[in-house]
């Protein structure tokens, strides 16, 4: 044994230098773990952008269309739906969409791009249900007000722009998905111009 | 406020007595080689098999119609599913490289000898578990080699007498393998031989703790206290558990605490093995076609045998035993008699000396032919049965066993060399 | 004693290697992943000639596209012949009774085929094919005797014929096999057919292990840090050893 004394110094350097490069390692060899968790080539894939074909859409009329397994409704709104916009406004909980519950370009008083044409996802902001479309019976919800969507689980309501109304269990306005028009009868929900 | 914190946890459980007694002042003696670095390096691939393997079966589907095409959606769909597959499947070839190399040093340095018989026969049993466990495991790809290997294997059990036909049977569950043996022994794989093994782990290491490690000089480290004063004595330098000392009892003269000197020097062979290991991993997953062999990418067919059948690697030595005996069932029972009489060493090996190093020539020529035996055995395990290979796989089996009888006819009144007082 | 069992075990291992070679010599296959326009040759090849009956019902188009440097939407216009969607599997519709029915055998998958023959095996392959009109499709194959799968490079190849020369052996004129030649009715030259079947094999290759350039790019990185790790390590392992030396 030699009685050479110990250089505590270059002990704890060395100490704490393999520490940290062990360390580094340990994170590292953490990194595939993590990753492996992310979505899938397959979930990807199988949620990659849908297309929609809204030729035959009605005035008023709701399609629904199947996106990473939620369903993403597409609705005609008629001049009056529109209208009605404005009239709901100080009932609302948040009436100028300041959540980010949506792209910047639906970031305005419809809510989508062009006016006439709503695309949501149709999932209560409150617990998941799908909330109902009423058509015309709106006003047994909100007096005076004809359409609008109701949800069946806890009674949340949303106006024509899926803007929650107030004193409603659902905290926000409903989800707006990136979507595009690649042309005058065909939208695209899962892309927009900025991601593609 | 740590301090307060770690003694209301120590008088609850004694955390740090624990440590202590089996980590940070563990008596380890001071000479350990190479040959002691595969103890450690067995847990590091057991931890490494059982996270790789639970994070595999995030993925895999234990059906026969689905097993397969999960592999390859592992491999080419899951992030870094690849790289989590050639861990676990280079990991389970690296965990029979450290264990065979483990068990050798037992071998070399007499660490089944008394007091270690009931540390030996926990490591034996550690050994059949994990057999199994790897046969289990190579099923799951569900591919050739998969489905063939499983085939031969579960046939060994029809050999037995009266019982054999029913139990090959039961054992898959079905007239062949099919989904029904994938199944049982995925359930198998993942659950319980894992639960098994962890077990036989910690009581090796129990009982490796109670009677202390042995050394490549097979002599004690540990000595009673006659009131003499010894030189160089390292209980003065270095702090021990007073569980190894035993009320003053004994004195420790030639060990170290194992922190730090063994953990800093652990991860050094931690660090080597972990180059070739991933070297292997990044650069050579097939190892050659042995680590995951050609056929074993095409899905099973029970309707085509590939050309070539032969078990993994790792099992091949006991396989050309098999094979080389003419007798289906007395091939079967050597091949048992094969590892049965490892696990019989400290009863067979009757001389008092442990270490190889002071042991006579014919032990250690007798050793090399275990060794050379056992390998050329393995070779000829990958090999088709030709009348050469089988008339060598004869000669070879027979030299395996001649150890054993060898061994016990002239440990008894061996000559050997003087065994030194203190460690080299 | 110990010499004479090292000169077996030299023995064993030699006549190990010897087993497990082929009856037939395999030329070796000019294999470069990081060539990807030899792989989207590969590709193209694939897609005209073996996708009618055999699949890669494991590789999706977006990774074939992705790893290639194809742009997706070139990729679905030039290979995606069978596709749908970007991200489906590179399968076919090809009826497999039917299949098994005319040629003997169900076509085999095709996603892993270089790792269960290797690449050289299928280079060979592919170059051997010669005419015998014993044959159901008139041709067999050196490495794949009595194979039965007709010669669908043919129009590349021309057909081949195992081509013989009169050689005088010990004095006396033999007939001799001097490999495999081609009538010249083909699109390509022997050294342009050699290439395509390369690229073929390349390609192959590929799809056998999508992710092993990845694996080697990662491994060196991976082993370079380790390297670093043992230096501090066993530095450490020293310093504190000196207490027991």
């Amino acid at each position: 044994m030699s009685n050479a004394p110990v250089d505590h110094g270059r002990r704890r350097f060395l100490t704490i230098a393999t520490s940290v490069v062990g360390g580094v390692g340990a994170i590292g060899a953490a990194v595939p773990f993590i990753a492996s968790w992310n979505p899938s080539e397959k979930a990807k894939q199988a949620g990659a952008a849908v297309t929609a074909d809204i030729s035959k859409l009605e005035d008023g009329q709701l399609i629904r269309v199947e996106w990473r397994g939620k369903p993403v409704w597409i609705v005609k709104r008629t001049p009056a739906m529109l209208e009605s916009l404005s009239k709901v406004v100080d009932k609302l909980r948040d009436p100028a969409s300041e959540e980010p519950q949506q792209p910047d370009y639906a970031k305005n008083d419809h809510r989508s791009k062009k006016p006439e044409i709503f695309v949501a996802v149709g999932i209560c902001t409150h617990l998941g249900c799908s909330p109902t479309y009423l058509m015309k019976d709106f006003d047994a919800q909100v007096e005076g007000i004809p359409s609008g969507f109701f949800c069946p689980c806890h009674g949340s309501t949303y106006d024509m722009a899926g803007r929650v109304f107030s004193g409603v269990p659902a905290p926000k306005n409903l989800m707006i998905p990136p979507y595009m028009f690649v042309d005058d009868t065909t939208i695209l929900i899962g892309e927009d111009e900025g991601t593609a | 406020m740590f301090k307060n914190f770690m003694s209301w946890i120590e008088y609850r459980m004694p955390f740090m007595e624990k440590m202590n007694l089996h980590v940070l002042q563990y008596p380890a003696p001071k000479n350990f080689n190479f040959w002691y670095f595969f103890g450690s390096l067995a847990m590091l691939v057991l931890v490494n098999q059982i996270l790789t393997g639970i994070w595999l079966t995030m993925n895999f589907v234990p059906t026969a119609e689905g097993a397969f095409a999960s592999v390859e959606y592992i491999m080419r769909d899951v992030d870094y599913g690849w790289l989590l597959r050639y861990m676990h499947s280079t990991g389970a070839s690296a965990f029979f490289v450290v264990v065979y190399l483990h068990m050798l040093r037992g071998m070399m340095y007499g660490s089944y000898q008394k007091p270690r018989e009931l540390l030996w026969i926990f490591g034996m049993l550690i050994f059949l578990v994990l057999m199994a466990e790897a046969f289990m495991g190579y099923l799951l790809p569900w591919g050739q080699m998969s489905f063939w290997g499983a085939q031969v294997i579960i046939s060994i059990f029809g050999v037995i007498p009266v019982i054999g036909d029913d139990l090959t049977l039961w054992i898959r569950g079905d007239y062949v393998i099919s989904g029904a043996t994938l199944n049982r022994f995925f359930a198998l794989h993942v659950i319980a031989l894992p639960l098994v093994l962890v077990v036989l782990v910690f009581l090796h290491i129990i009982a490796l703790h109670e009677v202390g490690s042995n050394n490549p000089d097979g002599i004690d480290v540990k000595r009673p206290n006659d009131g003499q004063k010894i030189e160089d004595n390292v209980s003065d330098k270095f702090t021990f558990h007073e569980y190894f000392t035993k009320g003053g009892k004994k004195i420790i003269v030639d060990a170290i605490p194992f922190h730090p000197y063994y953990t800093v020097k652990d991860i050094v062979g931690v660090v080597g093995f972990l180059f070739i290991f991933c070297w292997v991993i990044f650069f050579a997953p097939e190892g050659g076609g042995f680590f995951l062999e050609p056929p074993n990418f095409e899905p099973a067919n029970p309707m085509k045998t590939p050309d070539h059948i032969a078990p993994v690697w790792y099992f091949t030595p006991f396989y050309a035993i098999l094979r080389a005996v003419p007798d289906q069932l007395f091939g079967a029972i050597f091949m048992f008699l094969a590892i049965l009489f490892l696990a019989l060493l400290p009863w067979l090996d009757r001389c008092p000396v442990r270490s190889v190093r002071y042991r006579s020539t014919l032990h250690k020529l007798n050793l090399a032919n275990f060794v050379i035996s056992f390998v050329i055995l393995g070779i000829l395990g990958v090999l088709p049965a030709t009348p050469t290979y089988t008339l060598l796989a004869q000669i070879f089996s027979f030299t395996y066993f001649a150890y054993f009888g060898l061994l016990w006819f002239y440990s008894k009144n061996e000559k050997t060399k003087p065994l030194p007082v203190r460690l080299s | 004693m110990i010499r004479t069992l090292f000169t077996v075990l030299a023995l064993v291992a030699s006549s190990a290697a010897m087993a497990a070679a082929p009856a037939v010599h395999l030329d070796k296959a000019p294999i470069d992943l990081t060539d990807k326009e030899s792989l989207q040759r590969g590709a193209r090849m694939f897609q005209n000639y073996c996708l009618g009956c055999h699949q890669m019902q494991y590789q999706r188009y977006s990774r074939t596209f992705r790893d290639l440097g194809i742009p997706d939407d070139i990729g679905m216009e030039t290979l995606g012949f069978t596709a749908n969607k970007v991200g489906d599997h590179i399968k076919n519709a090809a009826p497999k009774a039917d299949l098994a029915n005319w040629f003997g055998a169900a076509p085999p998958d095709l996603t892993n085929v270089a790792r269960v023959r290797g690449p050289d095996w299928l280079y060979t392959y592919l170059r051997t094919f010669y005419a015998d009109p014993s044959r159901p499709f008139g041709v067999n194959n050196e490495v794949f005797p009595m194979v039965g799968m007709p010669h669908v490079l043919q129009e590349l190849q021309g057909i081949p014929y195992k081509a013989t020369e009169t050689r005088l052996v010990d004095g006396v004129p033999t007939e001799v096999d001097v490999g495999i030649k081609t009538d010249g009715s083909g699109e390509l030259s022997t050294e342009e057919y050699d290439r395509a079947v390369a690229d073929l094999v390349n390609y192959l290759e590929y799809t056998g292990e999508p992710s092993k350039l990845e694996s080697r790019s990662l491994g060196i990185k991976v082993l370079i840090f380790l390297g670093i790790f043992f230096i501090f390590a066993f530095l450490l392992k020293k310093e504190y050893w000196r207490d027991v030396h």
